[in-house]
């Protein structure tokens, strides 16, 4: 064998490798001490971090006020939050002036809601058809008897002038969701419809609403409305708000799904066609599943945009979750300096834990799909 | 899938008639005065240069391009704008495409068993009887609960074959089937094709694979310009091509292939 000729007799071993290129230390040094800059970037965060934590840490909790009567006792001690005010608030914060005796059927229709929620969004539940049945279809039904009263089930009446609190906003967010993606859908497809009336319809539907901030678009659905439907028929204080939002968040998901619908290869279409499938099918099989799943993290990004939305719903007259915590800082009883502050701090609070939850569950989707499939 | 050729009440003996078909891309002339009979059960393989209109050729046929001028039979139904005749023309043709295809977020099984459920109403068990068949007879049916970009291109091409069989289509186009494959996997999908070749499916394909045109083809069409310039049996096609511009073209590709 001369020099050109090469037979490899044994495999190579494999070698481990080198210390400092995997681990934490490694991750650490290239990310956080990669030179004097970077280091000392990250040593004045950690430094401010170490500062500000333990500060608002004992704010929130060794030198906060957890019960008392009235105002007081926060009064007193104005260095640590007053979660006291929550807690004798709470069922204000929670229900609005909903009838104390029916409460309950708040809290039923919540647990309901909840739980066919999760139902829907765990991936591998078995039978989800049957709780998209429960949740689109029979649960909306259920839950207007719960809640507005019906006097075959012996539940009196409830005005929705007095509902408020976290359930509004909690409805007002589950119902814009549920009615704002359909109808967004349906507009991008619209949109880009060979139909020419319909494709017309839909974009200037679209930017007519986009074109105009969320307030106008609540006022036009509470003094507008009223106009478009019969005299008999007027349309309830809290739907008018609800029809606001669902109309301004579809526009939005319109855009959205239409940028799914693009990013679609042709070829799809093509084979599609080339099955001989239909529109309707093709749309429903081959199209939205793929161009939803591409878009899901802006679908979200949007959901979470409504649900901040809510809080302007009191611009209207609704009580949300915002307008009931404003409503229970004016009270005279709990008047003090510590009072606005922790009410503020536990709405931000609670709309934090919802959006970041939508966050969290889009990124966990994107990871199973990406996953199972590419 | 038993051949065509045995139906003897057909309103046309023809599978495809090509009459004086003419189509423009905005004011480019791609195809140009196509006149083109294929029998049925026979095997047509299209081959020229990129840009001579081969695949738009064959796209008119399933209508996902329309021509404008001339007409287009398939197994007796001319081409219109009528929705209706173009449904019925794609239940009866199969299309393999350059890139696949597939559906990317169904499984091997269900992109088999769509198409026969939602087209022909069929039950789901005997779709998944059928596709399990065919998906066995391009030998991927181990493969059948995977999402296709877990298989290498040669088998998703298969299953892609697989797919268009499901509906037991009377002509199958191929449109460049391996021409995005990587070398070692074209001749998997070569042989399940000339496998289909050999039971009498009415194939008009469109590939520089000479060695398969050898094999299979009945006829071997050379395309130029969107016009139809050289036609003829495989043997006199590649050792007399008449047509300089032939000749031109067999010799640049068959000094890369061989």
């Amino acid at each position: 064998m001369d020099a050109l000729t090469y037979v490899r007799k044994a495999p190579a071993p494999e070698e481990a490798p080198p210390l400092l290129s995997s681990g934490a230390l490694a991750w650490a040094r290239t990310n956080l001490f990669s030179s004097i800059g970077s280091t000392s970037v990250t040593l004045g965060c950690v430094a401010l971090v170490a500062y500000l934590l333990p500060q608002l840490a004992a704010w929130a909790t060794t030198r906060a006020i957890w019960s008392a009567s009235d105002g007081a006792a926060c009064r007193q001690h104005q260095d640590g939050a007053c979660w006291a005010f929550v807690v004798a608030k709470w069922d204000y914060l929670r229900f609005g002036s909903y009838p104390g005796a029916e409460r309950w059927r708040v809290d039923v229709t919540e647990a309901i809601g909840a739980a066919l929620i999760v139902w829907l969004l765990w991936i591998n539940a078995p039978r989800r058809a049957w709780g998209a049945f429960l949740f689109f279809v029979a649960y909306p039904i259920l839950a207007l008897i719960l809640l507005r009263g019906s006097s075959w089930f012996g539940l009196t009446s409830v005005d929705t002038q007095l509902w408020g609190g976290i359930f509004v906003s909690l409805l007002t967010a589950v119902v814009g969701i549920v009615f704002s993606l359909p109808l967004g859908v349906l507009l991008a497809l619209g949109r880009r419809s060979s139909l020419p009336a319909v494709r017309l319809a839909s974009v200037v539907f679209i930017e007519f609403v986009r074109g105009v901030p969320f307030i106008t678009i609540l006022f036009m659905a509470n003094n507008l409305l009223p106009l478009f439907v019969p005299e008999t028929w007027t349309p309830d204080r809290l739907l008018r708000p609800l029809a606001g939002i669902i109309i301004f968040s579809a526009a939005y998901m319109a855009e959205e799904v239409r940028g799914g619908l693009q990013s679609l290869g042709r070829g799809q279409y093509e084979a599609a066609m080339a099955l001989g499938l239909k529109y309707a099918p093709m749309t429903g099989l081959i199209v939205l599943p793929q161009a939803l799943t591409l878009v899901l993290p802006g679908i979200v990004n949007n959901f979470i945009g409504l649900f901040m939305d809510t809080t302007l719903i009191s611009i209207v007259g609704a009580t949300d979750f915002l307008e009931a915590m404003n409503n229970a800082i004016k009270d005279p009883v709990w008047a003090g300096p510590t009072i606005m502050v922790t009410g503020y701090a536990f709405a931000g609070i609670f709309y934090f834990i919802f959006c970041f939850g939508m966050a969290r569950y889009s990124a966990h989707i994107e990871k199973v799909r990406a996953k199972g499939r590419m | 899938m038993s051949s065509a050729l045995a139906d003897d009440d057909r309103r046309d003996d023809a599978a495809i008639r090509f009459i004086g078909v003419h189509k423009w891309y905005g004011s480019f002339h791609v195809l140009r005065n196509i006149s083109l009979t294929v029998a049925r059960g026979e095997r047509i393989v299209v081959c020229g240069p990129s840009g001579s209109g081969k695949s738009t050729l064959i796209r008119c046929v399933n209508r996902l391009e329309e021509h404008q001028r001339g007409s287009i039979v398939v197994d007796g139904v001319e081409l219109t704008d009528d929705i209706k005749r173009i449904d019925e023309v794609r239940r009866e043709v199969g299309m393999v495409f350059q890139n696949f295809n597939l559906f990317p977020h169904l499984t091997i099984l269900e992109n088999c068993t769509l198409a026969p459920i939602w087209v022909r109403k069929m039950p789901r068990r005997d779709a998944d009887e059928l596709a399990t068949k065919l998906l066995a007879r391009v030998r991927i049916v181990d493969q059948a609960h995977k999402y296709p970009g877990q298989l290498s291109g040669g088998q998703q091409q298969r299953a892609a074959i697989a797919r268009a069989l499901c509906m037991t289509p009377k002509i199958m186009l191929f449109d460049e089937p391996t021409s995005s494959l990587d070398p070692e996997m074209v001749k998997e999908v070569l042989d399940t094709m000339t496998a289909l070749a050999l039971e009498g499916m009415t194939m008009i394909v469109v590939t520089h694979e000479m060695g398969f045109a050898r094999q299979v083809a009945d006829r071997v069409v050379f395309m130029d310009g969107g016009e139809i310039v050289e036609m003829n049996a495989p043997l006199p096609f590649f050792q007399h091509p008449q047509h300089k511009r032939t000749k031109l073209f067999l010799s640049q590709i068959l000094h890369i292939q061989h």
